[in-house]
């Protein structure tokens, strides 16, 4: 059994459960499926630790809480506060929820427990700066924020401060997105469309381009030019499918079901976005390497359209991931 | 002169109710009937804001006063400027005893659907009240709340728009502006939805919202949105890329 995703069993040791698939990192070696009953394991676990970050009042009022305050700010709003790394419409907390707090949205005091960890698919063990730089290459569809940059040390003190008194390298409850099991009747495009114009087109727009308000990104766009691009994590069904379950509508997370955040996630996942940064040439040649999971719907024919081609406008990658052609999508 | 043009009014009411329909239609005498239709129903509902409904609905102006502008010692919220969808809705569930409230459940058993339309009509074209600056400061909770939200429960602005002034247009509709609402409106509203007492609004969405909330977060929220002001000097720019 193949098991490209998992984190390195000692960081674990003693959690039967060391079988959890961190989905987030791989491609395109597949992670193997988290089944039903893996997963009601892993949550009955009694390693699963419980744990909630301090309220934001506790920060301190001396230089050290002056950087995690930047942090904080750098996460809400991120494009204002770090333009020079940001290429399309959305901020860090569009996907991680109440400024990276939220249990089930990937928050960053689960994470920052959790790194560095060998990533399989990478063949390396990775820090939480570069888990950080991922989601501003893919995620955000912009550059990385160099190592030891005021954005990426924000971001660190942001997230540590956040995790204060969490174990190192435990389990937390809520870390990451919920995990969905293999929807019954696969996924279909339009039932998806159906479930979006129902539950999503309200807030993100019929067209997916959501809303800006006094020039602010307010509701996201989900798909097209200023949205996330192909190599980011939620352009996997798994991972949209579980962050939508989680946590969309926004405000009534949990309130669709299973096979409809599936479907929804589909049909999302099913339109054009910006290129992937780890662009090989051609579309095949991309979905071979990078894309070949049965996840992804780059280089997949999804409603008589070829996806892949791009929108023509990828963020830069000359930083310092740029070169790494067999970096994961971390984020 | 008004009791006359009440009477055709009366008789123009079927026609009132449907104005949209012939409005989008046709195109050619559009402009001329549209605007007798308009007028006849603004005119309907100015009989019944002033002086109730002929089946005995008390007049709205008693409680609502007569531009729409509430009345913020009794707690009685305004409607002046609320998109119509959002009025019809609501006059529908205190129609259908799904909202609750003994008074207004009264008085809209007592308005006909039409009635109910035209009234929505009036009193979105009405512009709000301004505020009168808050009389007890509002606790910083409050504002937290609104503007970034907490754990589960998101910002409130993030639907009720900057300020809690709306996002206009369909969203409005959808999620109605509440700045400048009476605090102890506001938090009976928040208590209903947490005790399942008012229907949880499109999609359910604040239903949820409602039940995430502590009731200290109520109060500091209650009173922050009461505070807030209805119009601003900058509008909000809302662009749908
Ligand atoms: C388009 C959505 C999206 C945006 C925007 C986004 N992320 Fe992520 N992020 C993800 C996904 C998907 C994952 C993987 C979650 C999983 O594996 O369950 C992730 C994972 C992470 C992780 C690792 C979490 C863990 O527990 O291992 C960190 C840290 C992170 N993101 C930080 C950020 C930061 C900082 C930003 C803003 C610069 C950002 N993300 C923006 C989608 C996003
Ligand atoms: C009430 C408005 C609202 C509704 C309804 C809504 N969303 Fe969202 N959605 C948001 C907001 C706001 C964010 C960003 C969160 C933040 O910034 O706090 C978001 C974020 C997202 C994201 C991650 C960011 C991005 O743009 O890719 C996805 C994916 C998403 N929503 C999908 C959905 C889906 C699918 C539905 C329907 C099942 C849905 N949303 C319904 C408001 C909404
Ligand atoms: C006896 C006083 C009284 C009269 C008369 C009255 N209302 Fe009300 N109205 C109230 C109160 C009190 C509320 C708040 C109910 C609650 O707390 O849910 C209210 C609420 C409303 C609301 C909901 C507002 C919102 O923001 O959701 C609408 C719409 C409304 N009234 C319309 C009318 C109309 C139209 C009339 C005249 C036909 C009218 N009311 C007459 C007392 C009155
Ligand atoms: C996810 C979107 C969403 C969020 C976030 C949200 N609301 Fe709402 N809110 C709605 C919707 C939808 C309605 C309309 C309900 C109806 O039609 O009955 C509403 C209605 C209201 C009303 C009734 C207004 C009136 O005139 O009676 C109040 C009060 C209110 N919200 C307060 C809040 C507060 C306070 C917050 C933040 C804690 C908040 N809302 C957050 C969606 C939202």
């Amino acid at each position: 059994m193949t098991r490209p995703c998992t984190l390195h069993l000692s960081r674990i040791a003693g959690l039967a459960a060391a079988i959890v698939v961190l989905a987030g990192c791989g491609r395109p070696g597949v992670p193997k499926q988290e089944t039903a009953a893996s997963r009601n394991e892993r949550a009955a676990s009694p390693h699963l630790v419980v744990f909630a970050p301090p309220p934001l009042s506790e920060i301190p009022d001396d230089a050290f809480g002056a950087e995690v305050r930047h942090g904080e700010a750098l996460f809400r709003n991120t494009l204002a506060n770090a333009p020079q790394y940001v290429g399309n419409s959305l901020t860090c907390q569009s996907c991680h929820l109440d400024a990276g707090r939220l249990a089930g949205s990937a928050p960053m005091w689960a994470a920052w427990v959790s790194y560095p960890a060998y990533r399989s698919k990478d063949r390396r063990v990775d820090t939480f700066a570069a888990r950080l730089q991922g989601c501003f290459r893919y995620s955000m569809n912009g550059k990385p924020p160099p190592l030891g940059s005021p954005v990426l040390v924000a971001l660190e003190a942001y997230s540590y401060w956040m995790a204060k008194g969490a174990p190192t390298g435990a389990l937390l409850a809520g870390a990451r997105y919920p995990v969905l099991p293999r929807p019954a009747q696969g996924w279909n495009y339009a039932r998806g469309k159906t479930v979006y114009e129902q539950h999503c087109a309200l807030c993100h727009s019929p067209d997916g381009q959501g809303l800006l308000v006094d020039g602010k990104p307010w509701f996201p766009p989900v798909w097209g030019s200023r949205s996330y691009n192909w190599g980011a994590g939620m352009a996997r069904l798994d991972l949209a499918a579980g962050f939508i379950k989680g946590n969309m509508p926004l405000g009534n997370g949990g309130s669709l079901t299973d096979q409809q955040a599936w479907d929804v996630a589909y049909y999302i996942d099913g339109h054009e976005r910006p290129q992937d940064p780890r662009y090989l040439g051609s579309i095949l040649a991309t979905r071979e390497a990078f894309h070949a999971g049965p996840f992804d719907t780059y280089g997949r024919s999804v409603d008589g359209r070829l996806l892949g081609a791009g929108t023509g406008t990828t963020g830069t990658t000359t930083g310092a991931h740029g070169k790494r052609a067999t970096k994961p999508a971390g984020t | 002169m008004r009791s006359m043009l009440a009477f055709a009014v009366a008789l123009l009411l079927g026609v009132a109710a449907h104005a949209a329909v012939p409005l989008q239609a046709s195109k050619v005498s559009v402009s001329e009937a549209g605007q007798l239709e308009r007028d006849a129903q603004i005119e309907l509902a100015r009989q019944i804001v002033m002086h109730g409904s002929p089946q005995g609905a008390h007049s709205c102006a008693t409680c609502h006063g007569e531009e729409g502008q509430g009345k913020t010692k009794a707690a009685f919220p305004h409607l002046a400027g609320l998109p119509a969808p959002y009025l019809i809705r609501q006059l529908r569930h205190f129609n259908q005893m799904a909202r609750d409230n003994p008074s207004m459940q009264a008085i809209a058993h007592n308005l006909s659907e039409s009635q109910i339309v035209a009234l929505a009509a009036y009193f979105s074209r009405l512009v709000p009240p301004p505020v009168m600056g808050a009389t007890v400061q509002p606790p910083a909770l409050g504002e937290q709340l609104a503007l970034h939200g907490s754990g589960a429960v998101p910002a409130c602005v993030t639907c009720h728009g900057p300020g809690g002034r709306g996002l206009g247009g369909a969203l409005s509709a959808a999620f109605p502006p509440i700045a400048g609402q009476p605090a102890v409106y506001l938090e009976r509203q928040l208590v209903a939805w947490r005790n399942d007492k008012r229907p949880a609004g499109p999609d359910g969405l604040m239903g949820a919202v409602g039940k995430h909330l502590t009731v200290e977060q109520i109060r500091a929220v209650s009173l922050y949105f009461a505070a807030q002001p209805t119009l601003s000097n900058v509008p909000t720019a809302v662009v749908r890329p």
